[in-house]
C-alpha cells in the first residue's frame, strides 16, 4: 500500500536549511495499521504529509495505493482519506453537511452521499450532533466527524495524523474502538502518534523516527523483545540458591538472578518461558510461591534506541 | 464538466455558510444605506454647484455607492478563507480531487450573489429616496458590480492566502481600499476635483467604473464611457481571476 526508497524532506529558511526528514523507507502492506511513532519534531508529520499528498518531497521514491507519488499525486488523492490533527470541519456549518459536501467532491450523487453520511453517523455515533453546527461539538465528537470526513469516500489507505492528542482517556478509547473496527473492514491505516501505548494498543507494526530516521521498525513484540526480552519474576519459599541453579541450567533463560528473595529471569519470549517453568518445578516438586511476567515498553526501545526517553523528549 | 460540478459544490456550500449566518449580509448593506441616508440628503445642496455632474443628487450619488458596496465587500471576503485556513478545511480539501479552480470561481460566484442582493436592496432604496433608473441602466449596473466582484474577491482571496492570518490582512484590505474609494469619486463626482487629483484618479481603475455607473444612471448609457468601464473592470476581473486561480493552484497544490 506504502512503499517509499529514501524519502526525504528539506525545509529551506532564510538563515538555515533543515533537515526534516532524512531518507525513510516504508513498505506497509494492505490491511496493516502502522504506527509512526515519536516524539515532537522528529519528522512524523513532515513524512505523514508528504506521504499524502500535501508536501512535495525533496528527495526519494514513493508508491502510495498504487501511484507514483511525485508524478501523479492526483491518483493517489483518489485512494486515501487524511485526518489533520488541526481538525477539517467549518465551525458554522454541521457535521452531516461536511459529511455530505466531502463525498460529492468524490463524484458520490447526492442520495449516495446523503446515505453514506447518514451510515457513518451512526456507525461514529455522532447521531445527535448531526444536525447542530460543528462549533459545538465536544473534542471527542469533532475528532470522530473528522474520522468521518477522511472515511466518507472509502479509501483503501487513511492516514491520522495523531489521532488522539488533546483527547479525553474516554474519547481516547472510544477512538482506538474506531481505528480497530477499521482494521476489521480491512482499511490499511497509518497512524502517527506520541503514545507508546497508543502504537503498542493498535499497531500492527510501528516505526520508530528520531531526527528525520528511523531507528527502529517491527511489530511492538519483537522492539519491545529487542531491547532485552521478557523479565519473569518467581517468588520461592526456600531454597532459593538451589532453584537458581536449576534455572541457569535451562537453554531458554538468558541471565538468572537472584534479588531481595525472589529470582529475576531474563528471557527471550516469556509466554513460552512460564509454562516452561511450571513444568520444570512441578517435575522437581519445588513449591511455587508466585510468579509474574514483564514486558518491557515502547519507551524501553526508543532509550535504547536513542539514548532519551519518549517522555521527556515529547 | 469536473470543474462546473465543482464550482457548483463550492458555491453551494459557501452559500449555506452564508444563509445559516445571515448577519454579515446585513453589515455589508447597512454601510452604504447610511451613506444613503445620512450622507446622500448633504449632496442635495451641492447639486446646483458648478461642476457637480446634471442629474439630481441621488443619480449621482447613489451609482458611487454600488461601486462602494462592490468595493468593500468583495475585499472582506477573505476573512472566512482565513478562518478556514486555521480550522484545517483547506488542508483537507487539498487531499481531495476537487478542482483547485472550483474553489475560488464557486467562492467568488457566492460573493457576487451576495453584492447583487445587497445592490438590490440598496437600489429600492434609493429609488424610495428618489433615485430614478432605467431598467437597462440598472442591468447593466449589476453587471459592472459582478464584475468588481469577481475581480476584488479573487484578489482578496489572494491576498488570504499568502497573509494566511487576519493581522495582516485586515490592515491591507483596510489600507488599499480607503485611496481606492477616495480616488474613484464615489463620495463627491471628480469633477470638484483640482486638475492633479483627476490625473492621480485616472490611474484608479474603480474611477472608471464609478464614472461609467453615473452615465448608466443619468441616461446616458450609450457613451463610450460605459463601455470603457465595463472593459475596465473586465481586465481587473480577469487579472484577478487569473491571479487568484494561481494562487489557488500554489498553495493548494
Amino acid at each position: 500500500m506504502i512503499h517509499t526508497r529514501g524519502l526525504r524532506r528539506t525545509f529551506t529558511t532564510r538563515h538555515a536549511t533543515v533537515e526534516a526528514v532524512k531518507g525513510v523507507d516504508l513498505d506497509i502492506a494492505e490491511g496493516e495499521i502502522f504506527g509512526f511513532l515519536g516524539p515532537n519534531g522528529a519528522g512524523k508529520t513532515t513524512t505523514l504529509r508528504m506521504l499524502s499528498t500535501l508536501l512535495p518531497p525533496t528527495g526519494g521514491t514513493a508508491t502510495v495505493a498504487g501511484a507514483d507519488l511525485l508524478r501523479e499525486p492526483a491518483k493517489v488523492r483518489l485512494h486515501i482519506g487524511y485526518v489533520s490533527q488541526v481538525g477539517s470541519s467549518f465551525a458554522e456549518l454541521t457535521g452531516r453537511m461536511e459529511l455530505e459536501m466531502q463525498g460529492r467532491i468524490y463524484g458520490m450523487s447526492k442520495a449516495h452521499a446523503r446515505s453514506r453520511a447518514a451510515e457513518l453517523l451512526t456507525s461514529l455515533e455522532i447521531d445527535d450532533a448531526a444536525d447542530r453546527a460543528t462549533k459545538t461539538y465536544s473534542g471527542g465528537q469533532k475528532r470522530r466527524l473528522d474520522v468521518g470526513i477522511g472515511l466518507m469516500h472509502r479509501p483503501q489507505l487513511l492516514f491520522l495524523d495523531e489521532p488522539t492528542t488533546g483527547l479525553d482517556p474516554q474519547s481516547r478509547a472510544r477512538m482506538w474502538e474506531e481505528v480497530r473496527k477499521l482494521r476489521r473492514a480491512g482499511t490499511t491505516v497509518f497512524l502517527t502518534t506520541h503514545y507508546l501505548e497508543e502504537a503498542d494498543a493498535l499497531c500492527d507494526r510501528v516505526a520508530i523516527i528520531d531526527h528525520g530516521r528511523i531507528v527502529s521498525e517491527g511489530t511492538p513484540d519483537e522492539l519491545k523483545r529487542q531491547v532485552a526480552g521478557d523479565v519473569i519474576v518467581i517468588g520461592v519459599d526456600g531454597a532459593a540458591a538451589q532453584v537458581l541453579q536449576l534455572l541457569q541450567a535451562q537453554s531458554f533463560v538468558r541471565e538468572a538472578n537472584l534479588e531481595d528473595g525472589s529470582l529475576r529471569l531474563c528471557v527471550d519470549r516469556g509466554e513460552t518461558a512460564m509454562p516452561q517453568i511450571l513444568r520444570l518445578f512441578d517435575n522437581a516438586g519445588i513449591e511455587l510461591g508466585s510468579l509474574s511476567l514483564h514486558r518491557p515498553s515502547l519507551d524501553d526501545v526508543f532509550l535504547q534506541q536513542t539514548g532519551r526517553s519518549l517522555r521527556d523528549a515529547a | 464538466m469536473k470543474v462546473l460540478r465543482d464550482t457548483w459544490l463550492v458555491f453551494e456550500r459557501y452559500l449555506t455558510v452564508l444563509l445559516r449566518n445571515p448577519a454579515w449580509m446585513i453589515i455589508g448593506v447597512l454601510q452604504p444605506v447610511l451613506y444613503l441616508v445620512l450622507f446622500a440628503p448633504l449632496l442635495k445642496s451641492l447639486a446646483s454647484t458648478r461642476g457637480f455632474p446634471a442629474g439630481g443628487a441621488y443619480n449621482v450619488f447613489v451609482p458611487g455607492l454600488l461601486i462602494q458596496l462592490g468595493l468593500f465587500g468583495a475585499s472582506g471576503v477573505g476573512f472566512g478563507l482565513i478562518a478556514e485556513l486555521r480550522a484545517g478545511v483547506i488542508e483537507r480539501f487539498r487531499v481531495t480531487p476537487v478542482s483547485r479552480f472550483a474553489l475560488l470561481l464557486g467562492r467568488a460566484m457566492r460573493d457576487i450573489l451576495t453584492l447583487l442582493v445587497q445592490s438590490l436592496v440598496l437600489l429600492l432604496l434609493s429609488i424610495a429616496f428618489g433615485l430614478q433608473p432605467t431598467v437597462p441602466g440598472v442591468i447593466i449596473m449589476l453587471a459592472l458590480v459582478a464584475l468588481i466582484g469577481l475581480g476584488m474577491s479573487s484578489l482578496a482571496y489572494t491576498a488570504a492566502l499568502a497573509l494566511k492570518n487576519e493581522d495582516s490582512y485586515a490592515p491591507l484590505v483596510f489600507t488599499l481600499s480607503l485611496p481606492l474609494l477616495l480616488l474613484s469619486g464615489v463620495l463627491l463626482p471628480l469633477s470638484l476635483a483640482p486638475d492633479w487629483l483627476q490625473h492621480v484618479a485616472q490611474a484608479n481603475p474603480l474611477s472608471y467604473a464609478v464614472t461609467a455607473a453615473r452615465d448608466l444612471f443619468n441616461g446616458h448609457g450609450g457613451d463610450p464611457d460605459v463601455a470603457k468601464g465595463l472593459a475596465v473592470m473586465s481586465g481587473i476581473a480577469l487579472v484577478g481571476v487569473l491571479v487568484g486561480a494561481r494562487s489557488f493552484n500554489r498553495a493548494i497544490a
